[in-house]
């Protein structure tokens, strides 16, 4: 019950903020579109870091494939809302405008994530039975398989990029999926079957000796990921109205993985950190663009260096502050891959 | 059957390339258990050194000295590249978890990437011919002299790798390192020291690969070390990862489908042919072609 209240009043707040951003209440409150966008590319990025923390933090699996998960989502959703969307809205006709826009976009988000947890399916049988580094490489792989694909299906475009998709997504969609992936994740961690990921990522014989169904559990995890990246991807092309396979290259799964790391690994709030600490700097560095990923790359290599966990390491942001250790977040592991 | 010789020779020519960047791939994996994301980059700086020092040599009419020359530089070059990006980035990191370890390299790899684009500039640059150039055809099949280059070269350096690593007493060493770290080191080898060796020695090799890629395929951009990076990956993998011949043996099989793929499918399934055989060899014969099965200890 009070978890029903809290998620409506965010609801709420999010409806207003999106009303006022887009100067619904006047100008004064409106937000630059400029600064809006960045706002609602960092909304994306949160979805996307906290999903592959999922696998990567807490599972301790370490996946390069995200960008392919994203991609599957972002192009199931946009041929949906293209092909039937209008179609769907004519079907809704008795509804307001913005609760037809909304149930296509949800139709449209629900369809991206679910084949997107199929392919994370068929990715995560084969691949989740390697160790640490070959999984790296394979899913690498299959992301840009993913991509080389999608850029030979010329319903969908193919090199020419998918264009004229409807701009169904707004700050309210983004940042109420943003929420929806945090709950999710937030949820699966601190259930039992969370204990299991993260008995997986401290030692996964061990695990497996108390009984653990490690494959098991690493492809449910893989799974939820992938979906939750395949609802980023939809965001993204209902946002942007247009896509590219060039947009969800390794170089993507890339960024994703600088922002978890660089907010720690297996930390919530971290990767919500390292998402918006990525975009700040990208747009703030703007004029130095061709500075910008060498500083990013020596800030992983330093921080690799330096603190290995990344800036809020397992713990989460309160913790962090009250300085008291979870149960959960035993200090960085260094034993975390047995061999 | 013209047409499928005409293939093969180019796939072997490609595939030797693959092989070369691979055995750097494989030696470091034996010593580290590292794949070291960056070494398609320092690839990718070999092939620039070799432009750089092959313009520096312009005027002078294309001979075998002055390729060979370049081609030394440029392996000297990035022999102390690989031992800077060992030294600075991964030493520091080497006692921490393996993740750790991967991460720092796909930093350096980015790292490199970037400054190379600064460096150098983003735009591609055309490869100046080093050596004088020939065609021959046998039997309907055309070689080029380049190609023939590339073949030759690449074996010659695989065979000196092997008599080192078999015949010399650093190359007793690196063995022993890749079999076991902790007790080469009670035994009185220089870790550090080998490590060291190792990384310098798979540097030069993609050099020569960068060198000899330029003489064949001239364009050559910053970002062309990913790609041929990670397919001479999949060829280590193939070939059974931390063995050397296995390295060769999967370079020349990458190199030779995917020239099979781009000439008889089509040339989009170029870069997902290579990925595509990974995971096959991944889910069949995970320890590769000539690898053998490492049991998982607690």
């Amino acid at each position: 019950m009070r978890g029903l209240l809290v998620g409506l009043a965010i609801t709420g707040v999010l409806i207003l903020t999106n009303a006022a951003f887009t100067g619904a209440f006047g100008s004064g409150v409106a937000m630059p579109p400029y600064l809006l966008q960045v706002i609602c590319l960092a909304g994306i990025n949160i979805t996307l870091a906290v999903s592959l923390n999922l696998i990567n933090g807490f599972t301790g699996q370490f996946s390069l494939g995200h960008a392919g998960f994203m991609a599957i989502g972002a192009y199931a959703s946009a041929y949906f809302t293209v092909t039937f969307g209008d179609r769907m809205r004519a079907a809704f006709g008795v509804l307001p405008p913005f609760a037809r826009d909304g149930a296509v976009l949800l139709v449209g988000l629900a369809i991206g994530a679910f084949l997107a947890a199929i392919a994370g399916f068929l990715v995560g049988v084969p691949s989740l039975r390697l160790r640490g580094d070959y999984l790296a490489i394979v899913t690498l792989g299959f992301g840009e398989i993913i991509r080389v694909l999608i850029l030979n299906i010329d319903a969908v475009g193919g090199a020419r990029g998918f264009g004229g998709i409807p701009k169904l997504a707004n700050f309210f969609w983004i940042y109420l999926f943003a929420g929806v992936t945090i709950l999710v994740v937030h949820r699966i961690v601190h259930s039992s079957f969370g204990r299991t990921l993260v008995a997986i990522r401290e030692d996964e014989i061990a695990a497996e000796a108390m009984g653990v169904h490690t494959t098991r559990a690493k492809v449910i995890s893989f799974i939820v990921s992938s979906a939750l990246a395949g609802v980023a991807g939809g965001l993204f092309a209902h946002y942007l109205m247009y896509i590219h396979t060039n947009s969800f290259t390794f170089l993507r799964s890339f960024e994703i993985i600088i922002m978890i790391v660089i907010g720690g690994l297996g930390s919530i709030s971290g990767s919500i950190l390292g998402a918006v600490l990525f975009i700040t700097l990208t747009e703030g560095l703007r004029q130095f663009a061709q500075y910008r990923m060498v500083l990013f790359s020596l800030m992983l290599i330093l921080i690799m260096i330096v603190r290995p966990q990344g800036i809020l390491g397992h713990k989460e942001f309160v913790t962090f502050l009250t300085r008291r250790r979870r149960q959960l977040g035993t200090d960085q592991g260094t034993a975390a891959e047995g061999g | 059957m013209t047409t499928f010789l005409q293939q093969l020779v180019n796939g072997l020519s490609l595939g030797s390339i693959y092989a070369l960047i691979a055995l750097g791939y494989t030696m470091v994996y034996g010593v580290l258990r590292l794949i070291n994301f960056a070494h398609g980059d320092v690839y990718m700086v070999g092939a620039y050194v070799g432009y750089y020092l092959s313009r520096k040599l312009r005027g002078a009419e294309p001979s075998i000295t002055g390729a060979i020359l370049v081609m030394l530089l440029s392996m000297a070059a990035c022999a102390v590249l690989g031992i800077l990006i060992e030294r600075l980035a991964y030493r520091p990191v080497r006692r921490e978890a393996r993740l750790t370890l991967l991460i720092t390299a796909i930093g350096v790899s980015l790292f490199i990437e970037n400054v190379a684009q600064l460096l150098f500039g983003a735009d591609p640059k055309f490869f100046p011919s080093l050596a004088p150039s020939a065609d021959f055809v046998v039997a309907g099949v055309r070689l080029t002299s380049e190609q023939l280059t590339v073949i030759a070269v690449s074996f010659l350096l695989m065979i000196l790798l092997r008599f080192f690593i078999l015949k010399t007493r650093t190359g007793k060493a690196m063995r022993a390192v890749s079999f076991s770290l902790d007790a080469s080191k009670l035994m009185g080898i220089s870790t550090d020291k080998i490590i060291a060796i190792t990384f310098a020695l798979g540097s030069a090799l993609a050099a020569a690969a960068g060198v000899l890629i330029g003489m064949q395929i001239p364009k050559i951009d910053p970002l062309m070390g990913i790609i041929y990076g990670l397919k001479a990956f999949v060829a280590a993998v193939l070939g059974g990862i931390g063995s050397i011949p296995g390295a060769v043996l999967g370079g020349l099989l990458i190199g030779v489908s995917e020239v099979m793929v781009v000439g008889y499918l089509s040339s989009t399934y170029r870069d997902a042919i290579a990925f595509g055989i990974l995971i096959l060899v991944l889910i069949l014969r995970p320890q590769g072609l000539l690898g053998r099965v490492q049991k998982e200890k607690v």
